[in-house]
């Protein structure tokens, strides 16, 4: 059932600024940072700054909360990768859970990324306060997403899949308010 | 919209808080009397003007933390953790 549903994205206009990414793996960590980082100096990737996403090769960890991460990373990687962060985390408390199928993807890219985010989601997208880098769950819409910003100009949005039709649904129609490509005003 | 400032994540719309209702209300004991449990039940100051109340960040990090809001105004004039005063 999780790999039909996963594996029917949404589909964007031609040109458009928003695309569905592949399915990967990803794995909610639950872990003291400070009992995290004492456990360190193994592979394992772990964000340490609030809000911010720290990318270690393949893998991404992007800080969620004082005690949250959600590790983002290739699909085929699996159950290997929870062992390796269950032996790095040997001895501390903690949580992974692999919730690779709960959510996917939306990647919003170009000039007007942030203006597309910023028709659903509430947050300051200014550099000086969301700079590259920048991680959080937020709320786009009516839904609950996790919003990373790889670039200036490049969003990665995390969505629960029962909201992907939603969302895909809902940046098709505010992508026509937008000049260039992706509008298909006065078409 | 309220800017309400998360301990954890900084200054975030309010969008994505929830409220708590009233800070700082101590749990009575077990061996408590009826009085003393209907006030921490169902008891509040409605306060005009600095009022200490609990917030969540629900679509954030999660966490609880406290607030203090002029009720007048909406002025936050300050949060910090839980546990903190
Ligand atoms: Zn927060």
């Amino acid at each position: 059932m999780a790999e039909i549903a996963l594996r029917r994205p949404p589909s964007p206009g031609a040109g458009s600024y928003w695309r569905p990414l592949p399915p990967c793996a990803r794995y909610a960590l639950r872990v003291n940072l400070v009992d995290a980082a004492a456990a360190a100096g193994s592979a394992l990737p772990v964000a340490t700054a609030a809000c911010r996403a720290s990318v270690q090769g393949d893998w991404a960890a992007l800080w969620l909360g004082p005690d949250e991460q959600l590790l983002i990373g290739p699909e085929p990687a699996g159950a290997a990768f929870a062992d390796a962060v269950a032996s790095a985390l040997q001895g501390v408390s903690h949580s992974v859970v692999d919730v690779s199928h709960r959510q996917g993807a939306i990647e919003i890219t170009g000039p007007h990324a942030a203006a597309l985010v910023n028709a659903g989601c509430p947050l300051d997208l200014d550099l000086a306060a969301t700079p590259a880098g920048f991680c959080s769950r937020t709320v786009f819409a009516k839904a609950e997403i996790v919003l990373w910003r790889r670039g200036n100009e490049h969003f990665h949005l995390e969505i629960w899949r029962s909201f992907m039709p939603y969302l895909a649904a809902f940046l098709s129609e505010v992508e026509r308010e937008l000049p260039g490509q992706g509008g298909s005003r006065g078409a | 919209m309220l800017l309400i400032p998360c301990p954890y994540c900084g200054v975030r719309p309010e969008l994505e808080f929830s409220y708590g209702g009233q800070a700082h209300i101590a749990r009575p004991q077990t061996s408590a009397s009826a009085e003393e449990w209907a006030a921490f039940q169902y008891e509040r100051v409605n306060t005009r003007g600095p009022h200490a109340e609990r917030w969540r960040h629900t679509h954030g990090c999660g966490r609880f933390f406290n607030v203090v809001r002029d009720t007048t105004t909406d002025q936050i004039l300050r949060s910090y953790r839980s546990g903190e005063r």
